[in-house]
């Protein structure tokens, strides 16, 4: 399959860049690992008359913690972020979304920018920042800006960049002392984007009660959805298999899975319920 | 608007004027005549594309060729001298790890990495290493006992027996 022809560009400088999304307008599509975009133009859903390749800019590509926030370059590949160090000792969240997302030969190229900035509620990188509480940092025109993640995601495709910024790094605030959390998607074999998939952040205090709750939810809706009502039930008493039950069966009612190959409306709701039960459980076994 | 292209193919520098949207597999295969590296769904799922592009395994049906302009790939035609097996060819052929030999090349390129990442890896490894690549004739056991043959070839150690054990 051939893509419909474009013209090239690769700049240097994320500098560069913007100003060619600034010139070239709608019509301008930034290539950061490609295997969302790519795909897409070789079935001619995508025709994009400029494709601005960003892989040549340094400094893009970074994992730190800075002042008690992680911060994410939004070059940095999946694959990256499957074997880093720090994030295997201290989020393991990280492994758990990684290791699900495509393959090794796509996370070689998969950028966690692209991830996010493609705006599919499909992709799995959503829902886990959705629980970390995550900001976006964007570069355009203007400067920098951030975007806390609950404002960025508005529809298929439709994340609150304008057509002229790039999502340049994405942070998230270290959690305190007592936290956990854990990802993990249904898929009908590997590789394949969820059936439902869940991510789980919690922090519980010395009593035992939860001060903290962040829970996103995969493909189950247009856009990555915060569990709110489960976030609530869990939050401000010790989490109990009531509790748990509770944040599962609120989490099931107010997604909106479509039914289609992957599963029935009824099953996708039903297991939304199991994982959100399955990753609170396993959110708490990491934050003893 | 074409553009000039400088790849470095198997320890060859090329040249090449090419259209932004001619994949990095076209330019492999029809460029350079380097057929070995396989065109199989077209939609990155099953690997049969995979070459090294600076070692690391990627699918080639997924990137342009403009992305590997100043850059190294390396395919199936280069990983051993004429004549010659590397380790992972001869575990392929010692173990019965292809039929058609379709998906071969793929899997070769991908388990140079991973053998590259990872010298001993558990047969879970394997498997999970590979899950970017399908394989519609052999049903995979073989392909993992190949790659562990060349793990152990690698390491100077004796590969288990590829004698058919009869339970």
């Amino acid at each position: 399959m051939i893509a419909q022809s474009f013209q090239y560009e690769s700049p240097r400088t994320i500098g560069d860049a913007v100003s060619m999304l600034d010139k070239y307008g709608e019509e301008a599509k930034i290539l950061s690992g490609g295997h969302s975009l790519i795909p897409m133009m070789k079935l001619r859903f995508a025709s994009p008359e400029y494709l601005i390749d960003i892989n040549g800019i340094p400094g893009l590509s970074y994992i730190k913690e800075e002042n008690g926030v992680v911060k994410i370059g939004a070059l940095t590949r999946e694959a990256d972020l499957e074997h880093a160090d720090y994030l295997r000792q201290h989020f393991p969240i990280f492994k758990d979304v990684t290791k699900l997302i495509a393959d090794p030969q796509v996370r070689n190229m998969g950028t966690i920018g692209g991830n996010l900035a493609h705006g599919d509620a499909a992709n799995d990188h959503p829902a886990v920042m959705l629980a970390l509480r995550a900001t976006v940092v964007a570069t355009g025109p203007g400067g920098e800006r951030t975007i806390p993640i609950d404002e960025f995601f508005f529809g298929f495709y439709q994340t609150a960049l304008q057509h002229n910024e790039i999502l340049t790094s994405i942070e998230f605030p270290v959690p305190p002392q007592g936290s956990g959390s854990a990802y993990h998607k249904l898929e009908r074999k590997v590789g394949d984007y969820a059936t439902a998939g869940v991510a789980v952040q919690l922090t519980l205090d010395v009593n035992g009660v939860c001060t903290h709750a962040g829970i996103g939810l995969t493909n189950v809706n247009a856009t990555p959805l915060r569990a709110e009502r489960s976030e609530k039930a869990l939050l401000g008493k010790p989490v109990t298999e009531a509790s748990i039950a509770e944040a599962a069966r609120y989490a099931s009612e107010d997604c909106n899975p479509s039914s289609d190959l992957r599963g029935s409306e009824e099953y996708k709701r039903a297991m939304v319920a199991v994982l959100v039960k399955r990753m609170i459980n396993k959110a708490i076994e990491r934050a003893r | 608007m074409n553009k000039t292209i400088v790849v470095t193919v198997n320890g060859t520098s090329h040249t090449l004027d090419v259209e932004p949207r001619l994949l990095l597999v076209h330019m492999i295969r029809e460029l350079l005549n380097l057929t070995g590296t396989h065109i199989g769904c077209d939609t990155s799922s099953c690997g049969a594309c995979t070459i090294l592009l600076d070692g690391k395994s990627v699918k080639s049906c997924t990137i342009l060729a403009v992305q590997a302009n100043g850059r190294s790939v390396s395919t199936i035609e280069g990983v051993s001298p004429e004549g010659e097996f590397n380790s992972l060819q001869e575990g392929f052929k010692e173990n019965h790890g292809l039929h058609c030999g379709f998906c071969t090349p793929g899997m070769i390129m991908r388990s140079t990495e991973l053998l590259a990442n990872n010298p001993n890896p558990t047969e879970d490894e394997i498997r999970w290493g590979i899950s970017g690549n399908l394989c519609r004739c052999t049903g995979y056991n073989n392909i993992v006992k190949a790659i562990q043959y060349a793990s152990a070839k690698n390491r100077g150690v004796e590969p288990a027996s590829t004698e058919p054990q009869f339970v």
